[in-house]
């Protein structure tokens, strides 16, 4: 078998302001024909306005198991989501 | 469906189970998501990388029935329509493959396995498009049922394969009117269109009813996949709920449907019906469909035709990076 | 040689009279003015070369050499169709018959067709369908950027929405003629016979008649000839970084603009047109 074309992660911003999300993967000799190829394979109805791509290789993951002490010291910060705070009805939308 | 016969690996009761395992087996329980890279009995990863597979080359050799009218096409708008549905198979093959290449294996690989017969892909595509009203019905019959099993499928409990079901059923919607709105122009035009109509719905009814393969309500493989949540629903399951939607469906074009026992079950509130002749099933997944060789030949054909320009754009990507790797230096 | 009497006798002259008196002629058509005539016939000629192009492309769907060239390629098979219905739709009210784009793509015959031949060529391999592509690309961004300035602003309006689809279909040939033509030693022979086997077919592309020269002085369409120098460029640019050598011959096989074709025309009527012509007045 030869040579298989490296694997990309494919993320699009979908509108202007928002920001790039991944949307999938493909298959591409470099760079430059990757973000090509995902204009063809990830846009094909009007979904971006803009491309970015990695190699899938490149990518540094947190592992699963640190998911606890990743992720849960946020849970006790509480006071960061807008709920945390009871603002009276008369003050309007905040 | 898609994936038929899927075997499955390992069939443990709670009691055999290792921690490890039972651990695993209740995160499923309770609906989450399974990730790459995250801890999974081999049992799992290997049945889904035969299921995903087998999905993935149900896609791209489903390109090849429909592609046979794409240059005879009767109008440029439906020359248009047929193209874009067929090229979103491609694409649906491509989010298939990515999705099991998060299991350690590459597309490349795949793809040698199913040229060299080692994997399958659904039977449904081993029968020959023969009219304009094949295209009708292929999207209304073969994407509707492969839309009864993926949409469940979007709740599967691998992200990888659940995130790539949500984007196909996003597009299959598309597939399935496209071709319901083409028997809709045949059943109400002349009546070589009416028959022709007819006949595809006489050749593909029951080739499509095969498509959720043969009864499973017994099989441990079967029960496997759907405790690990890569199976949502039995295939008696899914084919009873394709019968009742489809039925209402061809009456509205007023065709029929080629089954004599076809009756309503008031009790059980779905249709009765004749079972396909799974002899002939089992012959083509031997090998032995009208179209199993075409098919099979044109995948290993473009294939191999294409090797050299998969090579000559990797040399040119290599020697472009080593001229930039020489410039900076 | 021995003569043939019996293809003169009386009789079957007669006979002949006879059955031309039962049917007719076609009755004679209104024909619209020179202007229209040449501008009708200028559609379709971009209008037939785009149909027939994107038909060939189409032929690619499934058997592509990645699933990645695959998708891109139907993209532009799509952009050609989609350019196909605006053209030919001008065309068919330009022509005043109430013929449809549909009408014109199934409903004539070879010798009607104007489209040039390069389109018309087998895929070959997928080398050679990059490389026709790209030469036609290369032509069809320098026309559009002269029919976006046309002076007839129907014309304008569909080029300049083509024009973009367009930019990116060179940019996209390009790129893969440069990667192909200096990829492997293989990549590059076949990329250096798709374009000695292609070159002869791209002299007409600039080749103008009585009717270009009529469009050109109205201001409606460019020149031919005066979009030779741009395609020289695009050429000369992305040739030389694929390595590849620019053909030296300057024979060019031409007749598609005035109807007439290759062999392979016929053929691609015969399926395209295949349920138009069995079925006819059948709506689809
Ligand atoms: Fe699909
Ligand atoms: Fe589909
Ligand atoms: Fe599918």
């Amino acid at each position: 078998m030869s040579k298989e074309w490296p694997l990309w992660e494919v993320f699009i911003r979908g509108q202007h302001g928002l920001n790039h999300r991944h949307v999938g993967s493909l298959h591409a000799p470099d760079a430059e024909m990757a973000i090509m190829n995902a204009r063809d394979v990830y846009t094909r109805r009007n979904e971006g306005v803009s491309i970015w791509v990695v190699p899938s290789a490149q990518i540094t993951a947190s592992s699963p198991s640190d998911k606890g002490p990743l992720f849960e010291p946020s849970n006790s910060k509480v006071y960061r989501h807008p709920t945390f705070f009871d603002i009276p009805e008369e003050v309007g939308h905040m | 469906m898609y994936a038929q016969l899927v075997k499955s690996e390992g069939t443990k009761t709670r009691e055999e189970m290792t921690p490890e395992e039972l651990a695993f087996q209740e995160r499923i329980d309770r609906g989450e998501k399974i990730e790459p890279k995250e801890w999974m009995p081999e049992g799992y990863r290997k049945t889904l990388i035969r299921q995903i597979g087998q999905h993935a080359h149900s896609e791209i050799v489903g390109q090849l029935p429909e592609g046979n009218w794409i240059t005879r096409a009767p109008t440029l708008e439906r020359k248009a329509i047929l193209l874009a549905k067929v090229q979103d198979e491609a694409g649906h093959g491509l989010y298939l493959y990515s999705a099991a290449e998060t299991l350690g294996v590459s597309r490349d690989e795949l793809m040698e396995l199913l040229h060299a017969g080692k994997m399958k892909y659904s039977s449904i595509f081993n029968y020959p498009t023969l009219t304009w009203a094949d295209m009708g019905a292929v999207g209304w019959l073969v994407d509707g049922a492969a839309i009864m099993n993926q949409v469940p499928l979007q709740r599967t409990s691998y992200g990888p394969y659940s995130r790539a079901m949500i984007r196909i059923c996003k597009e299959e919607s598309f597939h399935q009117r496209q071709g319901y709105a083409i028997m809709m122009k045949m059943a109400q035009g002349t009546p070589a269109q009416k028959r022709m109509a007819q006949d595809a719905l006489n050749r593909l009814w029951y080739p499509a009813l095969m498509m959720f393969g043969p009864s499973d309500k017994d099989s441990v493989h079967s029960a496997q996949s759907m405790a690990w949540k890569i199976k949502m629903n039995t295939n008696d399951e899914l084919r009873q709920k394709f019968v009742d939607q489809t039925v209402p469906q061809a009456e509205y074009l007023g065709l029929t449907v080629p089954d004599p026992n076809l009756k309503w079950n008031e009790e059980k509130g779905g249709y009765d019906f004749s079972e396909p002749d799974w002899s002939e099933f089992y012959d083509v997944l031997a090998g032995n469909g009208p179209c199993n060789k075409d098919r099979l030949g044109a995948r290993v054909k473009a294939w191999e035709d294409g090797a050299w320009f998969r090579e000559g754009l990797m040399a040119h990507a290599e020697k472009a990076a080593a001229r930039r790797a020489q410039a900076a230096e | 040689m021995p003569s043939l009497p019996d293809m003169n006798t009386p009789e079957v002259a007669d006979l002949a009279r006879r059955e031309a008196d039962a049917h007719p002629a076609h009755p004679t058509v209104p024909q619209p003015d020179a202007g229209q005539e040449a501008l009708f016939e200028t559609l379709l000629r971009i209008g037939d070369s785009t149909l027939i192009l994107g038909h060939r492309v189409s032929e690619w769907c499934g058997h592509s050499p990645a699933l990645e060239e695959d998708i891109a390629l139907a993209n532009v098979a799509l952009d050609l169709i989609g350019q196909t219905q605006l053209w030919l739709g001008l065309a068919g009210e330009v022509e005043g018959q109430g013929r449809s784009a549909d009408d014109l793509a199934y409903l004539r015959d070879a010798w009607d067709f104007r489209n040039l031949l390069i389109c018309e060529r087998p895929n070959g391999d997928f080398g050679h369908t990059l490389m026709r592509q790209f030469l036609f690309d290369a032509w069809h961004h320098e026309l559009l950027k002269g029919l976006a300035a046309s002076s007839d602003p129907r014309v304008a309006e569909i080029a300049a929405k083509a024009g973009k689809e367009v930019a990116y279909h060179l940019e996209r040939s390009s790129d893969l003629v440069v990667r192909l033509g200096d990829g492997t030693e293989e990549s590059h022979r076949r990329m250096q016979e798709a374009l000695d086997a292609l070159w002869p077919y791209t002299g007409e592309m600039f080749l103008g008649d009585d009717k270009d020269a009529d469009m050109a002085a109205r201001g409606i369409a460019p020149d031919p000839a005066s979009l030779r120098a741009g395609w020289d460029e695009t050429l000369r640019h992305v040739l030389t970084e694929a390595t590849l050598q620019i053909p030296e011959g300057d024979f060019a096989h031409k007749g598609g603009k005035q109807g007439i074709h290759t062999e392979h025309l016929g053929y691609i009527l015969a399926e395209m047109q295949f349920l138009q012509r069995a079925y006819p007045g059948a709506s689809w």
